[in-house]
């Protein structure tokens, strides 16, 4: 184990639940894992509602309810239920895509708090594309009702090469749907996202461009929507504060009922994530190897260990920096003090010289026949 | 924004105020975030009821801590969780 005894352990707020990888949707930019099809084995309404009223018990209080696509899941209502009664804010992470009326209401009545529909571009012609399903008509019409239904709104875009240029009109999208919250997610290279990253990574004037546009958009509507505005770390200098911090927050468990200290990291090595199946989310939250293994400093690395900034970003993201250079315990390659920085340069010059429009390399879509490669 | 003396004050349907037993605090949940209390923020949006105005909430609040002279604090308080959508006034 890498993290030392001596750490004081904070309590979990966020409990991140996947209640499937299975999705009707195909987004080439999915943060569910490569080779999910292996993982397909579900927990039981049983097991979620003994996940749920154990770590609530620990202090977790905002509940994702995300995939895959959880609509699928046939005993949705009875996990929001049994959520809401424990006191948890429960947010439905949705593609829309399947849901109709009927089910808003009944989600409702069992308690959910808020419906996030993700759309993929502003236009039908590269929202349905991006999807790999028609699905863009749908999706509005699910925004609406949620709207109509009296929850707050969230209407997520993950942004990447294809839609960046679209930000005015995306902007437009989210005024007429009244969305109350907008999240612009730049896209993270993990995952599907990472094996597409050549065709994905906007330009640094693609970038620049679509954030001021963003940031004036932000100001117009003060007041009346709120933006989240998930930046895109290839063209920071500093990481991220992943996780806030390893196994300080952030709980996700996996469809197959692996408890990860954070969505990706079930691609690191030597970790050995615990399941719920075997152990309780106190055992797995304080004792489990995986979640005490980046826990405090004593694992860094030079230049993280002695830098005077490792308290404000705990040395960025472990599954990037084993992404890019192979090494779990290195600083994140997107800070500048890091002796691997350049790769994120040659990451940036390497999707430049890719264009999207010849279709030398096409996406890699995310659907099963796909995951079997993985 | 200002605070209307006439107008009663609501606490938002857009968010939820909720004791937390593991913080031994109010907080205010919303999509995706929190907010943590003090006690006195919490006093104040507890009686934002949709009913009570400005000068109502702040009688109730000097009445049971029996004291004088809050409407300043209590007026800056709820400018910034209106700004912050937390109450409404409509």
């Amino acid at each position: 184990m890498a993290g030392s005894s001596k750490i004081k352990i904070t309590p979990p707020r966020w409990l991140l639940a996947e209640l499937t990888y299975a999705c009707p949707l195909q987004c080439p930019y999915c943060a569910n894992p490569l080779d999910y099809q292996r993982h397909s084995k579900e927990l039981s309404t049983e097991d979620w509602k003994r996940v749920l009223t154990q770590a609530r018990k620990m202090g977790a209080v905002q509940l994702g309810l995300s995939g895959g696509e959880p609509l699928v899941r046939k005993d949705l209502e009875e996990i929001v239920q049994h959520a809401r009664a424990l006191g948890y804010y429960t947010n439905l992470i949705t593609s829309a895509y399947g849901m109709d009326e009927a089910r808003i209401i009944a989600l409702k009545e069992a308690g959910l708090d808020h419906i996030q529909v993700s759309i993929q571009a502003s236009s039908r012609e590269l929202s349905d594309y991006l999807a790999g399903t028609k699905s863009f008509e749908h999706k509005k019409q699910v925004a609406r009702w949620v709207k109509k239904q009296g929850y707050p709104m969230v209407l997520c875009v993950v942004i990447h090469r294809e839609n960046i240029d679209e930000m005015p009109q995306i902007l437009a999208m989210a005024e007429e749907l009244d969305a109350d919250y907008l999240e612009l997610a730049n896209t993270q290279y993990y995952g599907w996202a990472h094996a597409n990253r050549d065709l994905l990574l906007p330009t640094q004037a693609q970038f620049t461009k679509a954030e001021k546009i963003a940031q004036a958009f932000k100001e117009k509507v003060e007041g009346k929507m709120k933006i989240y505005y998930v930046v895109p770390d290839f063209y920071e200098d500093r990481p991220k504060a992943c996780m806030n911090g390893w196994g300080t927050t952030f709980l996700t468990i996996a469809p197959d009922g692996v408890a990860l200290p954070c969505h990706s990291a079930r691609e690191l090595p030597e970790l050995n994530c615990p399941n719920v199946n075997e152990f309780s989310i106190e055992e797995i939250w304080h004792h489990s190897k995986a979640f005490n293994f980046f826990r405090g400093d004593q694992w860094m690395q030079e230049p993280c260990r002695s830098c005077d900034e490792k308290e404000k970003d705990f040395g960025g993201c472990r599954c990037q920096a084993y992404l890019l250079q192979g090494d779990m315990y290195a600083a994140d390659p997107v800070c500048s003090k890091s002796p691997q920085h350049h790769l994120i340069q040659e990451a940036i010059d390497s999707a430049a010289k890719h264009d999207n429009t010849q279709n030398e390399q096409p996406l890699i879509f995310r659907n099963s026949k796909n995951s079997r490669l993985y | 924004m200002a605070i209307n003396k006439i107008l009663p004050l609501k606490f938002s349907p857009m968010h939820r105020l909720q004791w937390e037993e593991a913080q031994q605090k109010e907080v205010i949940l919303y999509p995706e975030g929190m907010v943590e209390l003090n006690q006195p923020s919490a006093e104040i949006l507890k009686l934002c009821d949709g009913i009570r105005v400005l000068g109502d909430i702040v009688e109730t609040l000097e009445a049971k801590f029996a004291t004088t002279g809050l409407e300043k604090d209590i007026v800056n308080f709820l400018e910034d969780a209106l700004k912050n959508g937390w109450i409404q006034q409509n």
